[in-house]
């Protein structure tokens, strides 16, 4: 698990790092992927054990698996959904008026003007 | 009645965006409410200060779950403050934008979408939990995205994808830090946080997880060396759009650094040196920028993160003097940099143009708007007795007591180039003979306009710079205010104890 969520780190930034603004996109989508994995190994990842607590005591009996990284996760997955949404449209409009998908060639702005 | 009161700003926001929403079609409606619901938002906003002020730090707990279970809603002195001062800018940017944008925009919701802004910012200031945080910052930046890309010409696309990219890898690392946080105390309310991280034994996974954090909102807050974005976007989108991106959303980053770096990490040594070598490259780099700039709103861009500078050195310093001066800086940061914004705006107008060079003559056609300016920009400067000059006292005593000569260097050298960039505008925009300008077809200059959209556009800077006249001339009141500020932010004790200990319910 911590090795799969170091690839998908190392992976997102590299995609990032690159001109092609499609390969940007899926640097994010792939990093946020990579984030959201990483909460759920650091919150403890215990297996079978549903934090419900029995009708005949007030306490938890055994060690129960934390409800919270889950709750975190999936606020995170619908956010970056929408962002990702947002980001191909962005893209796409980009692309048509600016006329290519390189980085390097979106510089109009830094003309003097 | 007053037991929510906390909450009100964010519930008056959101039930402002609903309503524009539903008069989705009709602009001038849209105006009318947008600008009323500014008024309404000021009067709450002063309601919950200086309900505050009197009673000290106030909490709401969502749902009624007890402190570090739940979300905590929190709003000390410094929240409260920061809640007015959004409140005055959001005024003055709602009136501004209902003039000097166009039709075709404002049909596309501009105005829900900029409440929905002011929503995210109010939540960010009064929020008391780490991911709750997040989610607030989340809603800015999608609200951002939106005002920043809407009307898609060219330019705007392509500063879109700069401040897009680099605001979601901002986020990314933000909660790659709550989750490594999480993972390291298993809890999210910022006041828990604060006695669980000081037990912490792995003082270097602490650090780790700070710097996080602190590139996080460094990148909000378009520190040294993650600025790029900013000067690339901040001049695209109309000018209302900018004044309160410039106003506001780097703001944010700097009230989170200066909450998480007085609550949850109290800076060692480590982390002072890097929080003040950022200050001092800040401060040298922006300034520096600003002067080899052309266009008047890039300048007034780098101008930005050069002034973030002060705040972060504020941070630095860490002792009572300098956050204070830091607070100080930033009640008359936001103001001013509204109102500069705004003010390139109607320069624009009046110009038809963005360009230095190709400006001039504007003292002589315009003498009493010239003069207005004119405040606003010695402010800027901080020509005692107007407001830049008084929290750069503060900033400078302290950075001499910590004997630290560099930051005091660097305090000097961007309020020096702050005077040169300042006067180079002067000069070129005011004072220099007219440059005759090719007429724009179809471009809507400002002598066009009619009397109610010219007093729309004039009336929030002239609103703008009373109060930064204000903030001038009542140096000792907003003292006092900055004082009570860091004196909370540096003995969190009290905050804590408001958030874990305070039994009070729902009626």
């Amino acid at each position: 698990m911590a090795i799969i969520i170091g690839v998908l780190y190392a992976a997102g930034i590299y995609m990032i790092l690159r001109r092609s603004l499609v390969k940007l996109i899926l640097g994010i989508i792939i990093l946020g992927n990579g984030a959201n994995l990483l909460i759920f190994l650091l919150g403890g990842i215990t297996k079978g054990s549903p934090p419900i607590i029995p009708g005949d005591s007030n306490v938890f009996l055994s060690a129960y698996a934390d409800p919270v990284p889950q709750a975190l996760i999936l606020t995170a997955i619908v956010i970056s959904f929408g962002l990702q949404s947002f980001a191909i449209i962005l893209i796409k409009r980009a692309y048509q008026v600016v006329k290519t998908d390189d980085l390097d060639e979106m510089n109009e702005i830094d003309q003097d003007s | 009645m007053t037991q929510q009161l906390v909450i009100y700003p964010l519930l008056l926001q959101l039930f402002l965006s609903i309503i524009l929403m539903f008069s989705w079609k009709k602009i001038s409606w849209q105006r009318i409410i947008s600008i009323v619901g500014g008024f309404v938002n000021i009067a709450v906003a002063i309601w919950l200060f200086s309900y505050i002020w009197e009673n000290g730090t106030q909490t709401v707990q969502a749902g009624n779950w007890p402190a570090p279970f739940g979300i905590t809603f929190v709003a000390d002195t410094f929240s409260a403050t920061l809640v007015l001062l959004t409140a005055i800018s959001g005024l003055a940017v709602s009136s501004f934008s209902s003039a000097s944008i166009v039709v075709a925009r404002l049909k596309f919701g501009y105005f829900p979408i900029f409440h929905f802004l002011l929503l995210g910012l109010n939540g960010a200031f009064l929020t008391g939990d780490i991911f709750n945080l997040y989610v607030w910052f989340e809603i800015i930046l999608i609200s951002s995205f939106v005002l920043i890309t809407l009307g898609g010409e060219k330019a705007q696309l392509e500063g879109a994808v700069k401040y897009f990219t680099l605001n979601i890898l901002g986020s990314t690392i933000f909660l790659t830090a709550i989750a490594v946080l999480y993972g390291l105390t298993g809890s999210l309310n910022m006041a828990d946080l604060s006695l669980k991280v000081a037990l912490i034994e792995n003082r270097g996974l602490v650090d780790i997880t700070a710097i996080l954090f602190l590139v996080g909102f460094g990148i909000k807050a378009a520190v040294f060396p993650l600025y790029f974005w900013l000067p690339d976007s901040y001049h695209t989108p109309p000018s209302a759009v900018s004044a309160i991106f410039g106003g506001l959303l780097t703001k944010v980053g700097v009230y989170a650094m200066l909450r998480v770096f007085t609550l949850i990490f109290v800076p060692d040594e480590f982390l002072i040196n890097t929080i003040l070598i950022i200050a001092f490259l800040t401060l040298i780099s922006g300034g520096l920028g600003a002067l080899i700039q052309n266009n008047l709103r890039k300048v007034f861009s780098y101008l930005i993160i050069c002034h973030i500078g002060y705040m972060i050195a504020g941070l630095g310093l860490y002792t009572q003097v300098a956050i204070a001066g830091a607070i100080f800086y930033l009640i008359h940061d936001i103001v001013i940099k509204t109102n500069l914004f705004m003010i390139s705006g109607l320069i624009y107008r009046i110009k038809g143009t963005n360009s230095i060079r190709s400006m001039g003559g504007l003292y002589s056609d315009n003498p009493k708007i010239s003069f207005l300016i004119a405040i606003a920009l010695f402010s800027l400067v901080g020509i005692p007795p107007l407001s830049g000059f008084w929290p750069k006292i503060s900033l400078l005593s302290a950075s001499f007591s910590a004997e630290n000569w560099w930051i005091v260097g660097a305090i000097l050298f961007a309020s020096f180039i702050t005077l040169i960039i300042i006067s180079k505008v002067w000069a070129n925009v005011f004072w220099k003979d007219k440059v005759e300008l090719p007429k724009r077809l179809n471009f809507r200059y400002f002598h066009k306009l009619t009397t109610v959209k010219r007093s729309q556009m004039i009336g929030p800077i002239v609103f703008l710079t009373l109060v930064s006249l204000y903030i001038g001339f009542g140096a000792e009141q907003i003292q006092q205010v900055s004082s009570r500020v860091a004196d909370e932010l540096m003995n969190n004790q009290q905050y804590i104890d408001a958030v874990l200990n305070n039994n009070q319910t729902y009626n």
